[in-house]
């Protein structure tokens, strides 16, 4: 018990809704779901990734295909009334988390937060963005942002800026100024950095956005999971986030648009679902979010969602911040007590749940492959921030993060895992 | 830990740390030099053919990255030199694979097949069969 009692959040009941965590590894993985061969105890220390899903979310999605499921606004039968109003709460549900006072019509469920980056680089870049306009990003954004304004810029003629990053991983704050001027249109900035760690200052690049007339965008990819967010507080335009980080199913994700904005916007993607008439020579579309939801969407999933949501809520916001700033100075502390390994970004009492790093003696992709041969699960390559990869002088790392699961007892099996690489290399 | 781990055996560790034939070549008949963008690892292979224009005489690279790319460079420089261009060009990931002697997670294929990419790319253009300035893998990683 005082284990248990040491953390914000009591792990041994959390781990006990992840069965997946009690499952060893090693063995063949040509077999997905046959483990009689495995051998080794998992560490899952990639939430960063992906995180796990409790058993309530999976049960809220088996009553959904046992109980209701059919397709959504079609049928005037029960089942297809039952899944439509599941949906819909589900968006109501979603932009409560993240409060977004205007409910349903402010959140527009996608496949993820890349398809939520490029839903508003296609529906609002394409016409609003042209020469003489800028899009201001950071140097720690993730391809889905970067590479998104990056290729629209090339469509339109906009030019792309991106706000320097310091030697501790911080954003230049008087460069923010400089760059964020009369031609810019957009600054798309990232929340919590999936490489660095960092936190960055949303709402002040919110701010400074709208004095030059300017949207923000808020990646929160790493935020939305891992911490409270109030996309009103921050006063973001936009604000995109994914389920699967945050105990949800894979396949969904959200965008968040300020009402007012959403209605000026055209859609981005045609079909069934988001049309409200149609003839043989023009459309017009449903309300909001539905005419960004074209095609049968993501029911289960939105569902799953939802329930995700909750089963956050049951422990609380603040708690799995305080859990994750834990994990993660923690780790950073222990990583810190060897001179061979360079973690990347600010210090350890000061950044989101995950630790970016490089051991001098071993490549990342060495590293984590003997890592995963003692089962522990990290990520190693570029995380999608190549251009800041470049920057940090390193190909590759190796990034370990932390979920509401994780325990100072899997980072010290980290750490003695990343022993043996070093003795092995020796 | 050394003994236990099955990809990275004595024989890959050994190429590793004393790879064979590192360096360049004093007059190779062709040079090629290629990379994994997603991973960093370069290698750059110098093949000197026989005269009779199709047996490899010599082979040396240079390049760094992780171990399983510079221990396949390292080995393959030992397993060339008496074959012919054809033979190297019909070389799959299987006969790399076996070369290597270990089970190769699928994510790491990409590392170990680098250096017979390469030097299956300088043939390639040293017949005129294509024409590229460097090889560069699928970047498989997100």
């Amino acid at each position: 018990m005082r284990v248990q009692e040491s953390y914000p959040v009591d792990v041994d009941a959390i781990r006990a809704d992840f069965p997946i965590l009690q499952r060893k590894v090693g063995g063949d993985i040509s077999t997905p779901g046959e483990h009689d061969d495995d051998d080794t105890p998992l560490v899952y220390l990639d939430n960063a990734a992906t995180s796990h899903t409790p058993e309530q979310v999976v049960d809220a999605i088996i009553d959904y295909y046992h109980g209701y499921n059919s397709n959504v606004h079609r049928g005037i039968h029960h089942l297809s009334q039952e899944a439509s109003v599941a949906y819909e709460n589900a968006h109501d549900r979603v932009a409560e988390f993240i409060g977004a006072s205007g409910g349903r019509e402010e959140v527009v469920f996608t496949k993820n937060t890349t398809e939520s980056m490029n839903l508003v680089a296609y529906a609002w870049g394409l016409d609003e963005l042209g020469p003489g306009d800028s899009v201001v990003m950071t140097e720690m954004e993730h391809h889905a942002s970067l590479v998104t304004w990056q290729q629209i810029a090339k469509k339109t003629g906009a030019e792309v800026r991106y706000i320097r990053v310091d030697d501790d991983g911080r954003l230049d704050m008087e460069h923010a100024k400089e760059l964020i001027d009369d031609s810019t249109k957009m600054v798309s900035v990232v929340h919590v950095s999936n490489t660095l760690g960092t936190v960055n200052p949303v709402s002040e690049l919110a701010d400074m956005a709208h004095e030059v007339g300017a949207y923000a965008f808020v990646d929160g990819a790493q935020s939305v999971p891992t911490r409270p967010v109030d996309v009103e507080d921050i006063d973001a335009d936009f604000f995109a986030f994914s389920g699967h980080k945050m105990c949800g199913p894979t396949g969904i994700g959200a965008l968040y648009g300020k009402r007012d904005i959403l209605e000026e916007m055209q859609p981005y993607l045609y079909g069934g679902e988001m049309i409200r008439s149609v003839t043989y020579e023009d459309s017009t579309w449903e309300d909001l979010p539905w005419k960004f939801e074209a095609g049968t969407p993501p029911i289960a999933q939105g569902v799953g969602f939802a329930a995700a949501v909750d089963y956050l809520d049951d422990i609380g916001m603040e708690n799995v911040q305080a859990h994750e700033e834990l994990l993660a100075e923690y780790a950073y502390d222990r990583l810190g007590e060897f001179d061979d390994i360079e973690i990347y970004g600010p210090p350890g009492d000061d950044r989101g749940g995950l630790v970016a790093f490089n051991l001098d003696s071993v490549h990342a992709h060495d590293l984590s492959s003997i890592l995963n041969e003692q089962g522990v699960a990290i990520r190693a390559g570029d995380h999608c921030t190549q251009p800041l990869h470049d920057k940090l002088g390193a190909a590759a790392s190796t990034r370990a993060s932390f979920y509401i699961y994780n325990t100072r007892e899997e980072v010290d099996a980290l750490i003695d895992a990343i022993d043996a690489a070093r003795e092995l290399f020796a | 830990m050394g003994i236990g781990s099955d990809m990275y055996r004595q024989q890959i560790m050994d190429h590793y740390k004393n790879p064979r034939n590192h360096g360049r070549l004093e007059s190779p008949t062709f040079t090629h030099t290629g990379e994994n963008p997603s991973c960093g690892d370069t290698i750059t292979m110098d093949v000197q053919l026989a005269d009779d224009g199709e047996t490899i005489e010599r082979v040396a690279f240079s390049g760094d990255g992780c171990a399983i790319s510079q221990a396949s460079a390292s080995m393959l420089t030992q397993r060339l030199p008496g074959t012919t261009l054809s033979e190297l060009e019909a070389m799959d990931t299987d006969d790399i694979t076996e070369m290597l002697g270990v089970d190769i997670s699928p994510m790491r294929i990409k590392c170990a097949v680098l250096a017979r990419q390469v030097a299956q790319d300088g043939a390639k253009i040293h017949d005129g069969e294509i024409e590229i300035e460097q090889t560069k893998t699928e970047d498989g990683d997100d």
